[in-house]
C-alpha cells in the first residue's frame, strides 16, 4: 500500500512532469493561467524579446480589473498609465490568441471572482495567476498560487513551473461558530493566530466542519486570505458543495463527463493517517466578529474588544510592530473598536464582491440610512455579479440607504484606480489587505465582514448589526 | 539573469518586521509597462520622511539591504524586486522571507540571504554602529562574513537555484529542453479540464 497522503500533495503528485532530482525543483504541470494587466506585460516582452510563442493560449485567460474606474466604464480611462497599461493587455492577449475579457464585457471582472463564476475553476488542478490571491481557487480543492512576472513568462512559454515541494499545514475549526460569524471572521481569527508568517512554505488545508458548512463563496473567502498568513496556498476538499457549484458553468464539464469527473473529485481528500507537517486546531466558538486594528492581517482583534497596546505582546518583534501599528493608525491603547469613528465604508474585492456578500451586506442596509459624511462604496467583484444583484434589486436598496453602488473591479482594495483614501482617513474595508497606505497614501485600513462593514457604514463607528436601532 | 558569484559591500539596517510589498513599491508604481525605472519608487512613501534609513547620509552607496522577519510578505509584485536591485542593492538578508519574494529574488539575480534571528539582530547592531563595515556575501560557499566584527555564518539555497546564480542560467530556457517530457505529461490530463475553444 502507498504512504497516506494529504490532499495538497496528492494534487501535486498528479502535477509532476518530472520530479526534481538531488535537490533540483520539481516540475510542475499548471492546467490553469490567469492573468490580468498589472503584472503580465513585462512577461509578454520577455516572449517576443526570445522569440517565444505561448504554449497553451487556451489553458490561458484574461482580465483587466486593477486599474479599471468604477464609474463611466463605458468612457476612456482617464488615467493614461492605466489606459496604457490596459491596452497593452488587448495587444498582447489579442497577439497571443488569449481569451480576454474586457473592462464593460459580462464576464469582465475581478480575476478570482471571474475564474470560479466561469468554471474554469475545478477540483484537482493546478491554477496559478500574478497576484498573491489567487489562493481563492484552492476553494475547489485545487493547488492555486500566486507567482511573479517572470514566473507568468515561464508559464506562458512553458504551462510549467519549476517548483519546490511546500510543506503542508492543517487548520482545523470544529463546533458551532457563535451567530453573526461569518467566513471573513473566521479567517481573519486564524490569521490572527498563525501570525502572517505562520503559513510560510506551506500549503494550508482547511479542514473541519465549520468549513465543510460553509458555501462556496464563504470557502473563496477563507482560501482567498491564506496568503495573509504567508501560506503559498490554501484548500478545502471538494464535496457536494463544491460539485454543485461547478455544475452548469460555461467550462464546467457535462454528461457523462461530469459524472466521470464528480467521480475522480472525490477521491481528493486527505487519506487516514495522513501526517501534516504542522497543525493547528482550533474551537470555532472562540472566534468573534473581527476588526483589524494595525497594518498587517494578524492584528485582529474581537470587534467588542479594545486596542491592544505593545506591552500586550510578548514577543518584542511583535510588541515593536503594534508600537509602529498604532503610530500610523493614531490610536490610544485601552480604546473601545465600536468607540472608533469612520470616515469611508468600501464593501469588495476579491475577498468579499461575491452576491452572497452583496446580499448580507444589503440585508443590514435595507430600510436603514449611512451616517451623516460616510463616504461608501459598494463594488461587485464581475459583471455578472452586478447583473444578479441588479437582478434581486439590491443596488436599489443600497442606493436608498446612502451607499454609492459602483461597477465592477478591485476598487479600494489597492488603489490603483481613482477610489482612493486620503491621508488620514479611516475606513472600514471587507479586502484583505490593512497594510500602510494600501488604499491611499496615508489612509487607515480596518479589515472587516461585509455586514460589519454595512452597519458601521450606518452607526459612523465600528458596529455590529445587532447594534443598529 | 547576470551570473552573481560575491556581493561585497556595506548595508542599509531596515529595521522592521513585515515589510510588505506594498511598502517596498506602492501600487501607484505597478500602472508602469516596461521593466525598468523603478529605483525612484522604492519605498517612495517611507523616503518622504528625512529620517528613513536610505535618506541616511551614512548608508548611500551601500548593496545590501538588511530586513526584519517576514520580508517581502503581502503582494506578489515581481516591481518590488526589481525596485531594490535597480535602487543598488545586490542581496537582502532577512531572518525569513515571504515564498513569492524569494522566488522572485531567484529569478533576478538578487540574492535572498536567510540568517538566523540572532544573526540578523547582530548585524543591524554592527552596521548601526558602522555603517561603513564591510560584509561579504559568497554565493558559492553560501557564507556572510564580516571580518571586522568576527561574523561568519552560512545561509541556504537549494543546489538548483545556487546554480542558477553562480551560472546566470535562464530558467526558461532550461525547462524548455524537456519539451517532449511536458508534450508527454499533456496526453496524460483529465478531459474535462478547461480549455478554450
Ligand atoms: S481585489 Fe484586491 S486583492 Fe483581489 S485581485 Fe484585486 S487588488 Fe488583488
Amino acid at each position: 500500500m502507498s504512504q497516506p497522503r494529504t490532499l495538497s500533495q496528492k494534487i501535486w503528485d498528479r502535477h509532476l512532469v518530472t520530479p526534481g532530482v538531488g535537490g533540483a525543483p520539481d516540475l510542475l504541470y499548471i492546467d490553469l493561467h490567469l492573468i490580468h494587466e498589472v503584472t503580465s506585460p513585462q512577461a509578454f516582452d520577455g516572449l517576443r524579446m526570445n522569440g517565444r510563442p505561448v504554449r497553451r493560449p487556451d489553458l490561458t485567460v484574461a482580465t483587466e480589473d486593477h486599474n479599471t474606474p468604477t464609474e463611466d466604464q463605458d468612457k476612456p480611462i482617464a488615467d493614461e498609465i492605466s489606459a496604457t497599461q490596459i491596452e497593452t493587455l488587448r495587444v498582447n492577449t489579442q497577439e497571443f490568441g488569449i481569451v480576454h475579457y474586457p473592462m464593460g464585457h459580462e464576464n469582465n471582472g475581478i480575476v478570482h471572482v471571474m475564474g470560479p463564476e466561469q468554471g474554469l475553476t475545478q477540483p484537482g488542478m493546478t491554477i496559478v495567476c500574478g497576484d498573491s490571491h489567487t489562493a481563492t481557487h484552492g476553494a475547489f480543492g485545487s493547488i492555486a498560487f500566486g507567482i511573479g512576472t517572470s514566473e507568468v513568462e515561464h508559464v506562458l512559454a512553458t504551462q510549467t513551473l519549476p517548483q519546490a515541494r511546500p510543506g503542508t499545514m492543517a487548520i482545523t475549526v470544529n463546533g458551532e461558530l457563535q451567530a453573526g460569524v461569518t467566513p471573513k471572521d473566521v479567517i481573519l481569527h486564524v490569521i490572527g493566530v498563525i501570525g502572517t508568517g505562520g503559513g510560510i512554505g506551506k500549503i494550508v488545508e482547511y479542514r473541519g466542519n465549520v468549513f465543510e458548512n460553509m458555501s462556496m463563496e464563504g470557502r473563496m473567502t477563507v482560501c482567498n486570505m491564506s496568503i495573509e498568513g504567508g501560506a503559498k496556498a490554501g484548500l478545502i476538499a471538494p464535496d457536494e458543495t463544491t460539485f454543485e457549484y461547478v455544475a452548469g458553468r460555461p467550462n464546467s464539464p457535462v454528461g457523462a463527463e461530469l459524472e466521470a469527473a464528480i467521480e475522480d473529485w472525490k477521491t481528493l481528500a486527505t487519506d487516514e493517517g495522513a501526517v501534516f507537517d504542522e497543525e493547528v486546531i482550533i474551537d470555532a466558538a472562540d472566534i468573534a466578529p473581527q476588526v483589524s486594528w494595525g497594518t498587517n492581517p494578524a492584528q485582529v482583534m474581537p470587534i467588542d474588544g479594545v486596542i491592544p497596546g505593545p506591552d500586550d505582546f510578548d514577543d518584542p518583534n511583535l510588541a515593536n510592530t503594534a508600537a509602529r501599528a498604532l503610530d500610523y493608525m493614531d490610536f490610544e491603547a485601552g480604546t473601545p473598536i465600536k468607540d472608533i469613528k469612520v470616515d469611508t465604508v468600501f464593501i469588495g474585492s476579491c475577498t468579499n464582491s461575491r452576491i452572497e456578500d452583496l446580499r448580507a451586506a444589503a440585508a443590514v442596509a435595507k430600510g436603514r440610512k449611512v451616517a451623516d459624511g460616510m463616504r461608501t462604496l459598494v463594488v461587485p467583484g464581475s459583471g455578472l455579479v452586478k447583473q444578479q444583484a441588479e437582478a434581486e434589486g439590491l443596488p436599489e436598496i443600497f442606493r436608498e440607504a446612502g451607499f454609492d453602488w459602483r461597477e465592477p473591479g478591485c476598487s479600494m482594495c489597492l488603489a490603483m484606480n481613482p477610489d482612493k483614501l486620503q491621508p488620514g482617513e479611516r475606513c472600514a474595508s471587507t479586502s484583505n489587505r490593512n497594510f500602510e497606505g494600501r488604499q491611499g497614501r496615508g489612509g487607515r485600513t480596518h479589515l472587516v465582514s461585509p455586514a460589519i462593514a454595512t452597519a458601521t457604514a450606518i452607526a459612523g463607528h465600528f458596529a455590529s448589526p445587532e447594534d443598529l436601532a | 539573469m547576470k551570473a552573481v558569484r560575491i556581493v561585497q559591500g556595506t548595508a542599509v539596517p531596515l529595521d522592521r518586521t513585515d515589510v510588505d510589498t506594498d511598502q517596498i513599491i506602492p501600487s501607484d508604481w505597478l500602472k508602469r509597462v516596461e521593466r525598468t525605472g523603478f529605483e525612484k519608487g522604492l519605498f517612495s512613501e517611507w523616503r518622504d520622511d528625512r529620517d528613513f534609513v536610505l535618506n541616511q547620509e551614512q548608508y548611500s552607496g551601500a548593496n545590501i539591504l538588511i530586513g526584519g522577519l517576514n520580508f517581502g510578505t503581502g503582494s506578489s509584485r515581481e516591481h518590488a524586486v526589481w525596485a531594490i536591485q535597480q535602487y543598488g542593492f545586490d542581496a537582502v538578508i532577512s531572518p525569513r522571507f515571504a515564498d513569492i519574494f524569494r522566488n522572485n529574488c531567484t529569478k533576478n539575480g538578487l540574492v535572498p540571504v536567510t540568517v538566523s534571528d540572532e544573526v540578523n539582530e547582530q548585524l543591524i547592531r554592527a552596521v548601526e554602529a558602522d555603517p561603513t563595515l564591510e560584509i561579504t556575501i559568497d554565493v558559492e560557499r553560501l557564507t556572510v562574513e564580516a571580518p571586522a566584527v568576527g561574523l561568519e555564518t552560512t545561509f541556504p539555497l537549494s543546489e538548483a537555484i545556487q546554480e542558477r546564480f553562480l551560472k546566470g542560467l535562464d530558467d526558461i530556457g532550461l525547462t524548455l529542453r524537456l519539451a517532449t517530457d511536458i508534450d508527454e505529461y499533456e496526453t496524460t490530463r483529465k478531459p474535462w479540464m478547461p480549455a478554450q475553444a
